[in-house]
């Protein structure tokens, strides 16, 4: 089944670019951990624990206000290039689809809701995970989604609770509240400015963590960096909530400041880059995924320092996702060797650039009065 | 120095200093390592990112430890301390009591503390305490939306309240 048009928004909505600083924050997360009693957690769970928690949720469903009338998606009987797409709309995680390509873990599943940007994996590291994915920074938005959801889920469903230690998860850095948000964000002054180790230390002394692109163990690539909490035990999910949120705004106002002395100190070299990663985007016959994150990148930058008149941030986000392997091959309708696919992904970014129409260099004029003198 | 004995297992190697104010009363204890993290202190802080299969690798290893864990398995689901040492995953609800003063040291390394404070669970058929544990969660709660001024919030939850209390 590679039916889109089930998913509610095309599993899409967070790139829509709104939200507060979105030219920032690509997106905020938060999710919940929560397992039910009486079951091995997933590295554990055998075929019937997973089974029998899969059932166990579909039940719950009916009777969930936020789950209502959304689409189930079980693993199993999915494509496999569906799912690497999913994947790549940050939908389902790699835990879920499991190691081996060929046979996804019985009774993993999304299930994706119709009517807010809430999900929930079944069966992943722990039985549920419960999250809400939604564009810019909005992350007490977000947390009311899922806090409702959990708070339906939970009157269904036993959850493993524990006196002293609170919602019980696999991974003992979960436990407590089970509740990890965390915020999308591009950084590109503090990266040019050598300023992002700093801030990255910073992070860590006020109990935040980072990571790149795909999460956990991933690289740092195209100056995304994704913040979140690092510990979940000890704090009410309102502060863990608040406390994020305060010090994601002062990262912002860093990278405000180090874009205006960027500006100051070296604004030749910084237009000249933004406008090379343009054109490169814009004429390049062939792109690997790095380097078109690294591009997007500065023209991402140009973009927010209102360099590069003319393209949305929607258009950039929107490029990030189609030229992913999986999207690329099902657009070509055929599998993709790398080759190929480094050509495809540059035909994607010419044509989707060519549609936002020329980009016009705020220069032009100077230009001419250049000319005028000689 | 010949100060720096520990006040509490009389070993020689005191290097923290804990100051205490209790009731106004203000306190200084000398302590060893081992004691001070017995009682939750750090005489360094650990870096945000410590790797979690290397603490517990040296936890297995700890002479402190009453028992031995590695011998310990968890009666529900069979996980053996080593696993959970080699892995950093729990296997069930259940290995959390087996574990638990194994936990609650790790615990208090990773987060600071072992009591949770975030949200009061209320399964599907609560006991009395269960609600009333749930009842101060959710007051907590209504008096920091009243704080913030989110009435619409404090509305939601004043009603929560109301179906929970007793008449």
């Amino acid at each position: 089944m590679n039916d889109f048009a089930a998913i509610p928004d095309h599993g899409l909505g967070w790139l829509e670019a709104s939200g507060d600083h979105a030219d920032i924050v690509l997106s905020t997360r938060v999710r919940l951990a929560r397992n039910l009693q009486g079951h091995a957690f997933g590295p554990r769970a055998r075929v019937n624990d997973r089974e029998a928690v899969l059932k166990r949720f579909k039940d719950s469903t009916a009777k969930s206000e936020s789950l209502r009338g959304g689409t189930l998606l079980e693993m199993p009987n999915l494509a496999l290039r569906m799912r690497k797409i999913l994947l790549e709309r940050r939908l389902v995680t790699r835990d879920l689809l499991g190691e081996d390509e060929a046979a996804p873990p019985r009774g993993a599943a999304v299930h994706l809701a119709a009517k807010d940007p809430v999900s929930v994996m079944i069966n992943e590291e722990d039985h549920l995970r419960v999250q809400s994915l939604v564009s810019g920074l909005r992350i007490e938005h977000a947390w009311r989604m899922v806090d409702r959801l959990d708070e339906e889920l939970g009157r269904e469903l036993p959850f493993a609770y524990h006196h002293e230690f609170g919602f019980l998860t696999s991974c003992p850095t979960n436990v407590g509240s089970g509740l990890r948000a965390s915020v999308f964000m591009h950084l590109p002054g503090l990266v040019l400015t050598k300023e992002i180790g700093k801030v990255l230390q910073g992070l860590g002394q006020v109990g935040l963590t980072f990571r790149g692109l795909y999460g956990e163990g991933s690289e740092v690539v195209g100056n995304f960096f994704q913040v979140s909490n690092q510990t979940t035990l000890g704090k009410t999910e309102e502060d863990l909530v608040d406390h994020l949120d305060k010090v994601v705004r002062q990262v912002i106002q860093y990278e405000l400041h180090a874009r205006q002395i960027l500006l100051r100190d070296a604004r030749g070299v910084t237009e000249d880059k933004i406008w090379r990663a343009y054109g490169l985007l814009r004429y390049a016959r062939s792109l690997s995924f790095e380097e078109l994150m690294n591009l997007l990148s500065g023209v991402r930058l140009g973009l927010s320092l209102k360099l590069l008149p003319g393209l949305r941030v929607y258009t950039l986000n929107k490029m990030m996702i189609f030229t992913q392997p999986a999207h690329l091959e099902e657009a070509a309708g055929r599998d993709l060797p790398s080759t190929e696919s480094d050509a495809h992904r540059a035909a994607y970014v010419r044509r989707i650039l060519a549609a936002e129409g020329e980009v016009a260099p705020d220069d032009a004029e100077s230009d001419e009065d250049e000319l005028s003198d000689l | 120095m010949p100060d720096m004995v520990c006040d509490n297992c009389g070993s020689t190697e005191a290097v923290v200093h804990l100051t205490q104010i209790v009731n106004n009363q203000m306190s200084t204890h000398r302590l060893c390592e081992k004691c001070a993290a017995e009682k939750g202190l750090e005489s360094a802080p650990e870096p945000a990112n410590f790797p979690l299969t290397d603490f517990l690798a040296q936890m297995g290893k700890d002479p402190v430890a009453d028992v031995d864990p590695s011998g310990t398995q968890c009666s529900f689901c069979g996980l053996t301390f080593k696993d959970f040492r080699e892995t950093g995953r729990l296997g069930c609800p259940h290995c959390y009591e087996t574990y638990a003063p194994h936990l609650q040291r790790l615990l208090r390394r990773v987060h600071g503390g072992t009591q949770h404070v975030g949200k009061v669970y209320l399964p599907p058929d609560p006991s009395a305490s269960d609600v009333e544990r749930r009842l101060a969660g959710l007051k907590r709660k209504l008096h920091r939306a009243v704080e913030a001024e989110d009435f619409e919030r404090a509305a939601e939850l004043r009603d929560e309240i109301r179906t929970l209390e007793p008449a």
